[in-house]
């Protein structure tokens, strides 16, 4: 047994665990302020990064500012489609609303081919040092790169939601709708925000995955992989969302080492987090933090 | 309005400027449910102003159209007009109703369970941009000391701590009417006292307008320095709280039995005489 490939794999797994837990804690977001599954989750990670990529190939700008306007142009591209898309749905029934995300996720996947092509396009090198070595272990930089903003993030989070004026209005809008605007709380305005928010910080997790993978319509794919994640903590909860897709992370790549190693089944990188899934969905509906409270239909 | 309205606090002879106007208001529900027929009612500035009724009266719905809250249980103002210092607030939204200084602590206190009493009273300063909300919490710590001590969730707090919550909420939006829906709903008499207490001072020491919807009649008119009748989404009677109070109708239906006339409890069924003034 090879110890030094398993911690490697375990390591590889938290780094991308993180990403999963910033994607699936955006996609928690906009579950929790305005109630509505975003499908199109995934292809925010998908137009941040074409963005981001067609700005530092197009324009002779540096990393940085090419990152600042795709978030820039990430705000508002987040706030519109609420305003536009989702806005008309308040109060139509969940399925409705679903299937306009579902409607959305296969839209923007389609123009971004049509616009950028279907290959995978490389980011333009943005550290000089390719690889470091962490505790004995080889380790690309980007990748620690994508940890450290990871970190950043849910530290953004946390920070937002406990002590920011707006954050504690989103929460209350979450928690009831009629006390938030008794309380001078505009609900319109918190939800166009989540959207935004959601927005960005998916696009944050898409343009770390391009660099490090390059930029092709396989990134939507994240936004499938936070179902099992956000399942697994709970729909409701952001600490759940993270936890949730740190173990997701750990779990493929564990998975695809018992695969290798003795089963021989094949793929189960992609499949096992959905396998988990089903377990989960009948052990503990309500995930590790969700809240227990069924809607009676 | 009868001729005792003028509250203690006006000079002789000068008409109080009414705070809040509202004139002859039609409300109705889902377009269909019409539930304040042609109310009418003023609070002046600084005074606290009692709304009686029994249960289905149109008390919180008056509330409601006044902080906008209405709308978002499908309900509406169809006619009529609600001034707030001179300017029409009907039709606005509750956020913008709640900046220009209209606050409802909502019956059932509603607080947000799953945060702090300090989350929970900066909440109540969302509308603020000064930077003086630190202060502010101070000030409500020290109305209510006992909330001081509790750092828990506000959910696991007593129903009492749960409603000088929702009072302190709504100071920290330095508002200046409060809608008070049913503050003594749920709390024994000593906490009730308590509450009222807190409301007297609160008029008295920082010059809060307040509207109050009460079931506890007689704690309401207490505190009160006029007061108003509703049934059936009307206002049926209305004079100064003292006026009131010492009114047999009122003593009879919102303040209880009482008096000689009932000695015995034999014959219980014959002695509710159901009035309407409708």
């Amino acid at each position: 047994m090879d110890t030094t490939l398993l911690f490697q794999l375990v390591l590889n797994g938290l780094i991308v665990g993180a990403l999963y837990g910033v994607v699936a804690m955006s996609f928690v977001l906009i579950y929790k302020a305005s109630q509505v599954v975003n499908f199109a989750q995934g292809e925010f990670l998908l137009v941040g990064a074409w963005v981001c990529w067609w700005l530092l190939t197009t324009w002779p700008i540096p990393f940085w500012a090419g990152f600042l306007v795709t978030l820039a142009f990430m705000t508002a591209f987040g706030m519109l489609l609420q305003v536009i898309v989702l806005r008309p749905l308040i109060g139509e029934p969940v399925i409705s609303v679903i299937m306009a995300t579902v409607g959305l996720s296969i839209f923007f996947q389609a123009l971004m081919k049509w616009i950028f092509g279907v290959f995978a396009q490389p980011f333009p090198p943005i550290f000089a040092v390719e690889r470091v070595r962490v505790l004995g272990l080889e380790v690309q930089s980007v990748y620690l790169a994508s940890l450290g903003v990871s970190a950043l993030i849910m530290l953004g989070f946390w920070w937002f939601f406990t002590y920011s004026k707006h954050g504690l209005a989103m929460r209350a809008t979450a928690f009831d709708q009629q006390v938030a605007q008794s309380l001078g709380v505009s609900v319109p305005r918190v939800f166009a925000m989540s959207w935004a928010i959601s927005a960005v910080v998916s696009a944050v997790a898409g343009v770390v995955v391009g660099v490090v993978n390059g930029v092709s319509s396989a990134l939507s794919f994240y936004g499938i992989k936070v179902f099992p994640a956000v399942i697994l903590g709970g729909l409701d909860s952001i600490v759940g969302a993270v936890l949730g897709g740190l173990i997701v992370g750990v779990l493929e790549n564990v998975a695809q080492y018992v695969d290798a190693e003795w089963l021989n089944w094949g793929n189960m990188y992609q499949i096992a987090p959905f396998y988990a899934l089903i377990l989960i969905l009948l052990i503990k509906p309500y995930g590790l933090f969700g809240t227990r409270n069924i809607e009676r239909v | 309005m009868s001729e005792t309205a003028a509250p203690a606090s006006t000079v002789r002879g000068m008409p109080p400027a009414p705070l809040l106007e509202v004139k002859n208001i039609e409300v109705v529900y889902n377009e269909v449910i019409l539930v304040l027929r042609g109310l009418s009612l003023s609070v002046p500035k600084g005074e606290i102003v009692a709304l009686l009724g029994a249960n289905g009266a149109g008390k919180s719905t008056t509330l409601k159209a006044i902080s906008g809250l209405l709308r978002t249980e499908e309900g509406e103002v169809t006619r009529g007009e609600i001034l707030f210092d001179g300017e029409r607030i009907d039709g606005i939204v509750p956020d913008r109703i709640v900046r220009r200084g209209i606050f409802q602590v909502m019956e059932g206190r509603r607080i947000v369970s799953d945060m702090t009493c300090i989350e929970n009273l900066r909440l109540g300063a969302f509308t603020r941009t000064d930077g003086d909300v630190r202060r502010d919490i101070d000030m409500v710590f020290d109305y209510f000391p006992r909330l001081r001590e509790r750092t828990g969730l506000a959910g696991y707090l007593s129903g009492g701590e749960q409603q000088m919550l929702a009072i302190g909420r709504a100071l920290m939006a330095r508002p200046r009417l409060i809608l008070m829906d049913e503050p003594s709903m749920g709390l024994s008499p000593l906490l009730v006292k308590e509450v009222f207490g807190i409301i007297r001072r609160l008029n008295r020491d920082l010059g809060i307008t307040i509207l109050l919807v009460e079931q506890n009649a007689r704690m309401a008119l207490s505190v009160a320095s006029y007061g108003y009748v509703m049934e059936q989404g009307k206002v049926v009677l209305d004079g100064a709280a003292a006026a009131l109070a010492e009114n047999e109708d009122v003593k009879e239906f919102y303040l209880g039995g009482h008096g000689a006339e009932r000695k015995s409890f034999r014959n219980l069924k014959s002695y509710k005489r159901r009035k309407r003034w409708l």
